[in-house]
């Protein structure tokens, strides 16, 4: 059995808003392989995201145990990435110097040839010396996971990374981050709202419910059905509808599930 | 589509004129030549005997002189408010409790213009440069401090986040992240700074002293000649605007990833 990279038990979180605990997370519980690359859907605000930053140690957490690699986390480290909705690269600086910020301790040299190579990783080698005014939306998201990547972290989370492109830019880059991820063998966390989106790319689904985020179900997804063409992509598709909108009306559900 | 493109042409050949500012400057001279008809050139000279008045503090050199005296203080004062306004802010805007500790004095002092301080300085500082550029400092500070401490308070949260993430440490996410959100507004401040340093050195060098636009003002003045005053408030205005102009050109060139436009 592969290594557990992610280790969450018994995970609780509140935010104070207006000095009253609203809770946000409940009870999470999740083992991460190494390797595995699980997708999480869930409705807007249902936690999706904190549980990613907790993950990353940007956001402190209440009760519970979180280990990245056997490690309690206590902070942000290099062995886990982070790309986000929007792009968050530098405006003043160069494309290379953007994907190369992260990389504190190595020689020039080595700094050089890293940057080189995950800038042809995400093709954007032409660009190395453009600012990030000068590229389009799928490019700048193309850079900041060239940017996830340059440390060669052993866990890279995507907060819904691709939810501000367009459909056809999107589904390029479902592959590429694919191709990217058998290549480099990185265990990766997407967030989304996508339902396909999941499915595509997750070979374990997991299901969030509505505010506060409880874990409805683990779905494992197999290779076959990870095709947007197989019957079994629409056995996975209706199966996460119906946890999603099991409290809703029935309406939705046969509105949206073909 | 022929009929658009003329009336693109059309419009674009008269925004071209009105936007470059001759029409406008056209209107001030005549309005201006046409006003001071009624009166005498001691009351309100015209445009010709303000050239007059040029040329002949031109040729006596007083015009050079005192451009000069006036350039070097405000270049004096200013760039010293810059070397202690932008760290100063920097530093305020990045620790809290200095920025509490300070607000209430800064409050206050926002509201006392320099002129204001004008006749304190030169008891304090004497009636040579120092209190001028004493004064400089002081009006030009507030604007460079303030925008600098702002610069930093509106430092995009998600650039410092995403920063982190990658193990930036606080020294490195300090100087690559919020500095850098910080130049824009720095550039404003400094901007700022120079058009009140313009504005305080004239009402100081008014008051005392034996040179500078200020003075040349004055004494015009007090020797009748008031289109050599003229003369002095037209380069005050034009040496004003140049430097501003210079200061923009450089701003645009080399700060455009920074946001200044």
């Amino acid at each position: 059995m592969a290594n557990t990279m992610i280790h969450i038990e018994h995970l609780n979180k509140t935010y104070t808003v207006d000095k009253k605990d609203v809770p946000i997370l409940n009870d999470i519980s999740l083992d991460i392989e190494e390797g595995d690359f699980i997708t999480i859907v869930g409705h807007s605000g249902c936690g999706k995201s904190t549980l990613l930053k907790i993950i990353s140690g940007l956001v402190p957490y209440q009760t519970g145990v979180v280990e990245r690699n056997g490690k309690t986390v206590t902070g942000p480290d290099v062995n886990c990435g982070m790309v986000f909705q929007e792009h968050r690269l530098l405006p003043w600086l160069k494309i290379k110097s953007n994907v190369g910020f992260g990389l504190n301790k190595v020689s020039k040299q080595e700094k050089e040839e890293r940057v080189k190579k995950h800038l042809e990783l995400v093709g954007l080698t032409d660009f190395a010396n453009s600012y990030p005014r000068q590229l389009s939306g799928g490019m700048s998201q193309r850079a900041a996971i060239a940017r996830g990547l340059v440390n060669n972290p052993k866990i890279l989370l995507l907060d819904e990374p691709f939810g501000a492109l367009d459909a056809l830019t999107r589904i390029q880059m479902q592959k590429e981050i694919l191709k990217i991820q058998k290549s480099e063998g990185t265990t990766m966390v997407l967030v989304t709202h996508d339902i396909d989106e999941a499915i595509v790319l997750g070979n374990k689904v997991v299901v969030m419910s509505a505010r506060p985020g409880e874990i409805k179900e683990i779905i494992p997804i197999s290779t076959a059905g990870r095709k947007r063409n197989s019957s079994d992509f629409d056995v996975y598709k209706k199966k996460i509808y119906n946890y999603l909108f099991q409290d809703a009306d029935e309406d939705i559900e046969l509105d949206y599930v073909i | 589509m022929t009929g658009i493109n003329t009336y693109d042409k059309k419009s674009g050949w008269i925004e071209k004129i009105l936007r470059c500012g001759i029409i406008s400057w056209i209107l001030v001279i005549v309005i201006w030549g046409l006003g001071s008809l009624s009166y005498d050139a001691y009351f309100l000279p015209s445009p010709y005997e303000t050239i007059e008045g040029l040329k002949e503090v031109w040729n006596n050199h007083t015009l050079q002189r005192d451009i000069v005296a006036s350039l070097f203080r405000v270049l004096k004062g200013w760039l010293s408010a810059v070397v202690l306004g932008v760290p100063l802010g920097l530093m305020v805007g990045t620790f809290k409790p200095i920025k509490w500790l300070m607000d209430p004095i800064l409050s206050f002092f926002r509201f006392v213009p320099a002129i204001a301080l004008t006749t304190l300085f030169l008891m304090w500082f004497g009636v040579g440069d120092e209190s001028k550029i004493a004064l400089i400092i002081y009006a030009s500070f507030f604007p460079i401090f303030i925008n600098t401490i702002a610069g930093v308070a509106l430092a995009d949260f998600s650039l410092i986040e995403a920063a982190s993430v990658m193990g930036a440490s606080k020294t490195k996410i300090f100087f690559l992240v919020i500095v850098p959100s910080a130049v824009s507004n720095i550039y404003t401040g400094i901007r700022l700074g120079l058009s009140s340093s313009f504005i305080c050195i004239v009402a100081a060098e008014m008051l005392v002293g034996s040179d500078g636009l200020g003075y040349l003002i004055n004494s015009s003045k007090l020797y009748y000649k008031t289109n050599c005053a003229f003369a002095g408030i037209v380069s005050l205005a034009l040496l004003g605007f140049l430097s501003d102009k210079l200061i923009q050109f450089i701003g645009r060139r080399t700060l455009k990833n920074f946001g200044v436009k």
